[in-house]
């Protein structure tokens, strides 16, 4: 940015300006576009043909090996035949309570790291490093490492004795904390009833609805491995905050805390905004994590629409299906995502 | 910073708790972060006659080779797959995106922005949307089941992203540069060559590292575009180790850490570079 402004100003510094090259401009606009376009058409069909496709197979009665690409009377039958299922309705429950923890956990830690981090330490480089670095690793990785940890016989529940937790507890007479993690098939917060008040078909929905426990290991994971990446750009951010702000803040008698309470992390908010956008769309995608680390889980409390999707379409062999559910998600994801390409667009 | 020294010797006491209670946290938060690093290498390098949850803690008695020569016979066919599988596409989709990204930033036509942004929509879709199509497009074309059909998929898809990145460089690149070039007659193509080219090494480094980590780490492509297990790359295979009942669990978590190893070396030496592409790749808010 800087230098592009030293140039320009040394340009119009200078009396003789280079005159400007003679060719016309129409065929270099249309040598551009063709150049670009094997991209555009690549992209065309991989993504938004392939995108059609699908919907289309969504409307179809393809529902086994055999092909049949007939359409299926009426036309959503198989997105009603998709909500009415029980497992899927659990996928949805599970895809909000996996968003709340997993949201809650990396953006508060990231942003606390950050700020933690936000002065002159001893060793911070090496802290910050370490906690980057599980974003370096894959989603597989993780969730083999998680899935050893949350093993109800070993992992946690061993260090909870080794650390004198489950010895003090049972000092004072409490049983020994002992979770049974993703194995746990409880429903916590059931809000069924509840729901049924305000939206009458809530009675007629096959699941439990509330707060699976089993996904709450699910979402430490995921945010183990996300949270650093939200401390990377809330730093990234800080950074491009002048140093006068905090300063003009500090004369104004107010403490530390108050000067990120009330004047960086509101200056902060674009960055929210952004981390918001893509953890949102991470937790709405989440396959290969909670695909290794857990599973489907007891009773589908683990299972997510992905998993859902990948084992319709290549193990169920349930094509339309699959792709019902397949294009759900990508609604989910346009929902979140497109607003904000086109508000990155307009601001250029 | 001036400001922050002289708080100092104000509240002498509360500063002091304060840097205690910090030290506290950021040293659990430390703890926290390399226990799962910790429980797979410590467990790796265990023998399998000695390795059992309740011992999952503590160091192995001896450390010898573990679990991580079973490991690495048997994932080193599919780590191949994965090298073979990450270089051409890390290069190809970079080299792609550098064109896009220079067309893009210096050669604007009418529209080219709208059709960036519906371009760039293709990053973020659940593959999930496109893989019937795409595994039919593959077997029709001859490639399903292949390394070289995964890399046209990582191509194909990385396009996006890496365009991104590049055209975000470019626009910081001045476009005087370009217009001295054309007064010396040279086209578009050959401004890209002989001009942009040599100035985005930097560039090239931080979006080659970013596909390199994508495109190791990826695992639903890899899953369903090459069904047989021979022909996976590594993080399937991690995935079928650590599902089967006959594997030790030693060996899954020396697997493991072979698996990481490539983005891990990745990350510890060009850290700086990972942080770099993070922040280019996150699309400016």
């Amino acid at each position: 940015m800087s230098t592009s402004e030293l140039v320009k100003t040394q340009k119009d510094a200078s009396t003789v300006s280079p005159p400007r090259s003679k060719r016309p401009w129409l065929s270099e606009r249309l040598q551009s576009f063709l150049l670009l376009l094997p991209s555009f058409i690549a992209t065309g069909i991989f993504v938004y043909g392939f995108i059609s496709f699908t919907i289309y197979i969504s409307l179809s009665n393809w529902r086994t090996l055999v092909r049949d690409m007939s359409l299926r009377q009426p036309l959503l039958a198989n997105y009603a035949d998709l909500f009415a299922m029980p497992r899927w309705q659990a996928d949805l429950r599970n895809t909000v309570v996996f968003t709340i923890f997993f949201m809650g956990i990396s953006l508060g830690v990231g942003l606390g790291l950050a700020i933690l981090l936000d002065r002159k330490l001893f060793a911070g480089t090496v802290l910050r490093n370490v906690f980057l670095f599980p974003y370096a690793l894959s989603f597989v990785v993780c969730g083999v490492a998680w899935r050893w940890i949350f093993n109800p016989e070993a992992g946690v529940n061993i260090l909870f004795n080794l650390l004198g937790i489950n010895p003090l507890l049972a000092a004072v007479g409490v049983g020994p904390l002992q979770p049974g993690w993703a194995t746990d098939p409880t429903i916590l917060l059931k809000v069924n009833d509840a729901l049924a008040l305000i939206w009458p078909a809530a009675g007629k929905l096959q699941v439990q609805f509330g707060v699976p426990v089993a996904m709450i290991p699910v979402a430490i994971a995921a945010s183990w491995q996300l949270s650093g990446f939200v401390m990377a750009m809330y730093i990234g951010g800080m950074a491009t905050i002048p140093e006068e702000v905090r300063e003009a803040a500090r004369i104004d008698g107010a403490t530390e805390w108050q000067v990120y309470r009330r004047v960086l992390i509101p200056m902060l908010a674009p960055v929210t905004i952004s981390l918001a956008v893509l953890l949102l769309h991470t937790s709405l995608k989440i396959f290969d994590l909670v695909y290794t680390m857990t599973g489907t889980g007891p009773g589908f409390a683990t299972d997510v629409p992905a998993i859902f999707v990948f084992e319709m379409m290549f193990k169920a062999t349930r094509y339309n299906l699959a792709s019902a559910g397949a294009i759900f998600m990508l609604i989910a994801v346009g929902v979140v995502i497109i607003p904000y390409l086109t508000s990155s667009l307009r601001k250029g | 910073m001036v400001a922050r020294q002289n708080t100092i010797p104000r509240k002498p006491v509360a500063s002091r708790i304060g840097h205690i209670l910090l030290w506290l946290v950021l040293i659990l938060a430390f703890l926290f972060y390399l226990m799962p690093i910790y429980v797979m290498v410590v467990n790796g390098f265990k023998e399998a006659a000695n390795v059992s949850l309740s011992t999952m803690w503590s160091f192995p008695d001896n450390i010898q080779s573990g679990g991580f020569a079973e490991a690495a016979r048997k994932l080193w066919p599919n780590m191949q797959n994965s090298l073979i599988m990450v270089i051409p596409a890390t290069i190809i989709s970079s080299f792609l995106g550098a064109l896009n990204g220079y067309l893009l930033s210096k050669w604007k036509f009418p529209g080219a922005d709208v059709l960036f942004t519906i371009m760039l929509f293709g990053f973020f879709i659940p593959y999930q949307a496109v893989l019937l199509p795409l595994v039919r497009f593959l077997q029709t074309i001859h490639l399903y089941g292949t390394i070289p059909g995964l890399i046209l998929c990582h191509v194909v898809y990385g396009l996006p992203i890496t365009t991104l990145m590049f055209r975000n460089y470019f626009a910081g690149v001045p476009t005087e540069l370009i217009e001295a070039a054309g007064v010396d007659g040279a086209g578009m193509l050959t401004i890209f060559w002989k001009v942009m080219l040599p100035l985005s090494v930097p560039a090239f480094i931080v979006v080659g590292i970013f596909q390199f980590t994508n495109i190791w780490n990826d695992f639903l492509f890899g899953v369903t575009v090459v069904p047989n297990p021979a022909s996976q790359p590594v993080t399937i295979a991690l995935n079928n180790l650590s599902g089967s009942f006959s594997v030790d669990w030693n060996v899954v978590m020396a697997g493991a850490v072979i698996a990481a190893l490539p983005t891990a070396l990745v990350y510890i030496f060009l850290g700086r570079y990972f942080v770099r592409g993070l922040l280019a790749g996150s699309v400016k808010g």
